[in-house]
Formats: C-alpha cells, sequence, structure tokens
C-alpha cells in the first residue's frame, strides 16, 4: 500500500497533486467518507453541508452520520474501518465563531490533517455558507489534491434579472433591477451581463460586494449582447446586432472603442468564450447558413468550424463553454429533434455526449472542468441543472421560477 | 324689406370682410353669398371627403391605425416576408407616404425553441426585414426605428407550434404622428 511519505500528524501542508495523504485515490475511484456529528447550535447545519458538498463533488461515497453513534473521546476506527470508511471528517465548533477541522485517515488509524478555519458572522448568511464550502474544498484538496468546487456560485437568469445561487442551491439572490446573459470576471467578484431594454439596450457589469453597477457599452436601435470577459480580466468581447447583422466586438473593459472581430455579412455571431490563455475564442454563427461553433484567435482571425457536424442532427449547435482547463468545448447540439449537450476534446476532435434527458442549453463548466450547470427542461418550464461529465450524474440546482443563462464562478475565496 | 335685404346683404358683406381680415393681411371683399357665411376660423384636421361623417372619418383612422400595428408573422428561423407581410407592409406603406409626419418602431421576435441568445439576432433580423422593405419603397430610415426581444416577450406561451406561430412576429408601434392620422387616399 502506498501512502505517501510527506503524510505525516496533524498539520501537515505538504501534499503531492493527484495522490492523497493516506487515502488512497485512483481516478475512477472513490473513498468513502463520514463527516462526525457537529455539536453546538450550528453543527447540523455545517455537518450537513460539508456531506453533501462531498456527494456533490462526485469524487467520495459518503456515509450518512446516522450510520454512526455520537463519537465521544477517540474515534473508534475499527467501527468505522467495518462500515467500509477510509476517511473521518471531525468537525469542532469553536465558541469565537470559527471551526476546528481534522481528516483522519482510518486505514492509518490517524488524524493526517487539520486546520482552524475562521468563519465569517452571522452564522448560517451567505458568506458563512460559503465559507463553511470553503471546508469541504480544502478536504477535498488533501485527499484528491485539487480543491473542490464547492465555494462557488453560479449566476442565471430569472424573470428578467440576474440572480445568484451557491454550488448546492442555497441561497438564491437576486442581484440586478434587469438583465441576461451573466458571465463572471476572473476575479469571481463581479459579473458584466446584458440587458435588453428594446431602447439602449446596455451591457453592464456589478460589483457583487458593493452593488454599484457601470455601463460598458449602449447604444439606440442596436442590442448588445452576451458578454464575455478575458481571463486576465482586461478586454470584454460582446456580440453588437445592428442592421447589418450580428457580430463580435472586443473592448477594453475599463473602457474605450469596441472594434469588430468578426464580419457577418448580414449573418450572426454570438456567445463567445475564451479559452483559458485569453487568446482565442469559441462563438457560435450561422454564416454557413446552419447553426453551429467556431473557433478563432481574439482578434478575429484563424476562424474555422470547430462543430463539424460528424454526429447526428446537423441542423444546429450553440452555446459553447471552454473548459477552464482548456481541454475541452461544451455545446448544445440538436440531435433528434431536442437539444443535448455534447462536449469536444480540442486534442483530438471527439465529441462526446453528456446529456440524454429533456432539452438542455446553455452549458458553462465548473471549475473543476469536470460538471457543468446547464438549462433543461422536460415540459417546457427550464430549471438550472448540475451535470457530472465524468459519470453523467445530474442534479437539479433551481426550483420554482424558470431559471435559464447560467454561468459557473470561478473559486470564491473566502472574503 | 327691400331695404331690410340690402341691409342683411350690406351686414354679411361687412361680416364676410371682417373674418376674411383675420385671416388674410389684404382681403379683398368678396361678393355676398346667398348662402350663409363660412365659419371664419379653419378646423384643426384637414376637412372630410365629402359625404364622409365624423363617425365614418373616425372609423377609417381607426382602421388606418390598424393596418399601422398590425403584426406580420415568419416561418421558423426564417426572417423572409411572407405573402400576407408583405400585404400588410404595403398597406403600411400607403399610410407612411399619406402621413409625412409618421414614425413607427418594429420589434422583432422569436419562438422559444432555438438558443435564447441567438434569437435576439433573428429577432433583429426580422425586425429589419420590415424596415428595409420600406425604405427600400422610398421612406426616409429615419421614421422607421428596429428592436429585438428575441424570445424574451412571448405574445402566446406553450410548446406547442400554435404557440410558437404566434411568437415569430415583428410588431409594430407608432412612435409619432399617430394624433394626426390621416386614412390614406
Amino acid at each position: 500500500m502506498a501512502l505517501l511519505s510527506a503524510a505525516t500528524a496533524a498539520g501537515a501542508q505538504e501534499r503531492q497533486p493527484g495522490v492523497s495523504i493516506g487515502l488512497q485515490y485512483r481516478v475512477g475511484q472513490k473513498s468513502t467518507l463520514l463527516v462526525l456529528p457537529i455539536a453546538g447550535p450550528a453543527g447540523d447545519s455545517v455537518a450537513a453541508m460539508l456531506t453533501r458538498d462531498f456527494d456533490y463533488s462526485d469524487r467520495f461515497t459518503v456515509v450518512a452520520p446516522s450510520a454512526v453513534p455520537p463519537v465521544t473521546g477517540a474515534l473508534n476506527y475499527g467501527l468505522v474501518s467495518r462500515l467500509g470508511v477510509d476517511g473521518v471528517v471531525q468537525v469542532v465548533l469553536r465558541p469565537t465563531g470559527g471551526l476546528r477541522v481534522q481528516l483522519h485517515d482510518v486505514g492509518k488509524k490517524a488524524v493526517v490533517q487539520e486546520r482552524e478555519v475562521p468563519l465569517p458572522t452571522p452564522v448560517l448568511s451567505g458568506a458563512w455558507r460559503m465559507a463553511v464550502h470553503g471546508v469541504a474544498d480544502l478536504v477535498e484538496e488533501w485527499i484528491v489534491g485539487q480543491r473542490g468546487i464547492a465555494q462557488t456560485r453560479i449566476a442565471f437568469t430569472r424573470g428578467g434579472r440576474v440572480w445568484l445561487v451557491d454550488s448546492d442551491g442555497a441561497n438564491v439572490t437576486p442581484v440586478t433591477a434587469s438583465g441576461m446573459s451573466p458571465q463572471w470576471l476572473p476575479s469571481g467578484r463581479g459579473l458584466v451581463y446584458s440587458v435588453l431594454d428594446g431602447t439602449r439596450n446596455p451591457i453592464m457589469t456589478t460589483d457583487l460586494a458593493t452593488g454599484t453597477q457601470r455601463i460598458l457599452i449602449a447604444g439606440s436601435g442596436v442590442e448588445h449582447t452576451t458578454p464575455a470577459v478575458s481571463p486576465d480580466g482586461r478586454l470584454l468581447v460582446f456580440a453588437r446586432g445592428t442592421d447589418v447583422g450580428t457580430d463580435l466586438y472586443a473592448q477594453l473593459l475599463e473602457g474605450g472603442t469596441p472594434r469588430r472581430i468578426t464580419v457577418g455579412r448580414g449573418r450572426a455571431s454570438v456567445q463567445p468564450s475564451f479559452s483559458p490563455d485569453g487568446q482565442r475564442l469559441v462563438f457560435m454563427s450561422d454564416r454557413s447558413g446552419r447553426q453551429e461553433v467556431y473557433i478563432g484567435d481574439v482578434d478575429g482571425t484563424n476562424v474555422e468550424l470547430l462543430t463539424t457536424g460528424v454526429f447526428g442532427d446537423r441542423d444546429y449547435r450553440a452555446g459553447p463553454d471552454w473548459s477552464p482547463d482548456g481541454r475541452l468545448v461544451a455545446f448544445q447540439s440538436r440531435n433528434g429533434g431536442t437539444f443535448q449537450i455534447m462536449t469536444i476534446n480540442l486534442r483530438d476532435q471527439s465529441v462526446r455526449q453528456v446529456t440524454n434527458e429533456g432539452r438542455n442549453d446553455d452549458p458553462s463548466w465548473a471549475p473543476d472542468s469536470r460538471h457543468l450547470v446547464v438549462t433543461r427542461s422536460f415540459d417546457g418550464v427550464r430549471h438550472l441543472w448540475v451535470v457530472d461529465t465524468e459519470t453523467g450524474r445530474t442534479r437539479q440546482l433551481t426550483r420554482g421560477a424558470e431559471s435559464r443563462l447560467a454561468a459557473w464562478s470561478p473559486r470564491l475565496s473566502t472574503p | 324689406m327691400h331695404r331690410v335685404s340690402r341691409l342683411m346683404v350690406a351686414t354679411a358683406a361687412a361680416s364676410l370682410a371682417l373674418g376674411a381680415c383675420k385671416k388674410k393681411p389684404t382681403p379683398a371683399p368678396a361678393p355676398a353669398p346667398a348662402a350663409p357665411a363660412p365659419k371664419p376660423e379653419p378646423r384643426p384636421t384637414p376637412p372630410p371627403a365629402p359625404r364622409d361623417t365624423m363617425e365614418e372619418y373616425r372609423t377609417k383612422v381607426a382602421a388606418a391605425r390598424a393596418v399601422l400595428l398590425e403584426t406580420i408573422y415568419f416561418d421558423y428561423d426564417a426572417d423572409e416576408l411572407r405573402e400576407e407581410a408583405r400585404a400588410s407592409l404595403d398597406a403600411k406603406l400607403r399610410l407612411l407616404n399619406a402621413n409625412p409626419g409618421l414614425s413607427i418602431r418594429v420589434a422583432g421576435h422569436c419562438d422559444e425553441r432555438g438558443s435564447d441568445e441567438y434569437n435576439i439576432a433573428l429577432g433583429r433580423r426580422r425586425a429589419e426585414a420590415a424596415k428595409r422593405y420600406l425604405t427600400d419603397r422610398g421612406i426616409d430610415g429615419s421614421r422607421i426605428a428596429t428592436a429585438s426581444f428575441g424570445r424574451e416577450q412571448p405574445a402566446s406561451t406553450g410548446a406547442s407550434e400554435e404557440a410558437w406561430s404566434k411568437n415569430r412576429r415583428d410588431e409594430f408601434e407608432i412612435t409619432a404622428g399617430g394624433d394626426a392620422l390621416r386614412p390614406a387616399p
């Protein structure tokens, strides 16, 4: 049994990416985790949130805390081992409002990681919840070598406004009075979005900490849609609809003259998405006569058709999103009459279908380049669903009023 | 009687001259008519055609307004103008020509089957198709504003061709000159 030499007693900070300290981690196999019941008024909430986050990561099998009697004194490794548990997460809530998290390696019968984590007040606030999600992500990093995605939020469109929802579906909050098609600033501290008001149709940016909004571009008699910000935060690319068609334009986010980067000759190019190095874009265009996904340089040169349609129905592809690790582009494709989400591998052009029920639109990658949020409908009412592209597992994220046009945030650091 | 009628005629002539003075700077005295004098001040709108009652005229104006506001519809994923759309635009064209002060706005809309964001571009193409039809026939472009709402403002909800067909449309509104609308000749 290969154990990391760096694994030591609690407090060890060194780890090798992709290999766990103590707990075995192999791609495709899941460690079994147990979150112990947590004492204190917010203990149940913290335990439930961590349990859900580990489950939603699709990297762990999670044992329900109720399967284990309350722990008093030392952890009974033999007992939890018989339950098939590989790792135990033990949290103690501090009177000062923070917590201590420990990770037990059941095989080693020892605590292998430990940290004191401060938590903002008030308890159960949005910021507090995000900080607790950060604890789950930290534990995941200890085990699999990559930070989790629990400490993220998804921006989306509902009722003509931009909203946010936490990665676990909680804390649904409106953030703008009107708007649609939100995308994140790479810092995670704000959004860009468009407003379709029929007059000046501005593209706006909003700061999530202060709520202040700023118009980035506006103009009468034209539409400004589908904004996206480059990974270095400097460039804004958007679609502008005029009497000669809809084309992509680029301008500095801080302001300036927009420069047209597609020449559609009456056709439409929309929905830009940056490569992680900021040098290339994917976007949707109907320039061929059919709606397809194209790829090109950020200045509009070297544009090629990306979705060469070797699969199924050939009549409609849209909504491309470039994965944060640069490997894949997700998009929606009409197969057999309804839209499914596909991914194309940029290295070998291989295509995979990652959804197979309902109608699915507008995929957006989570920071792990593995999960997607999509807009799904079965009978017309659209809702956000999370899809694990590795296992195909799906999870409904929003309920109630219709939700669509979502964008997954980068990992959000604890404020 | 003879004296009285001359007095009446003189009075009529005088009032006619006075009435004429209000209207023109150098009036020529008009001959005394046998019929009662016309009113000295004109109506704000042009007089109706002979034999139209006010009610008939109002009906014609309402019909003209309805023609201007009539929605035109499109085939799926298309911005080509159908026969009926061209007929409706021809009728709007006549009214635009008859009313130089008239301005309108065309807003393009889509059904919900395609990509939401692409549909904003398609709605714009639909609005521009109607505008181009009119400007190609002589209407100044500054009189026709355009907008797109994509699929964001459906006329009909539901996932059926019946609902979808009602959403693939250009809607029209009068933005100026609607108060003094004249029917086309």
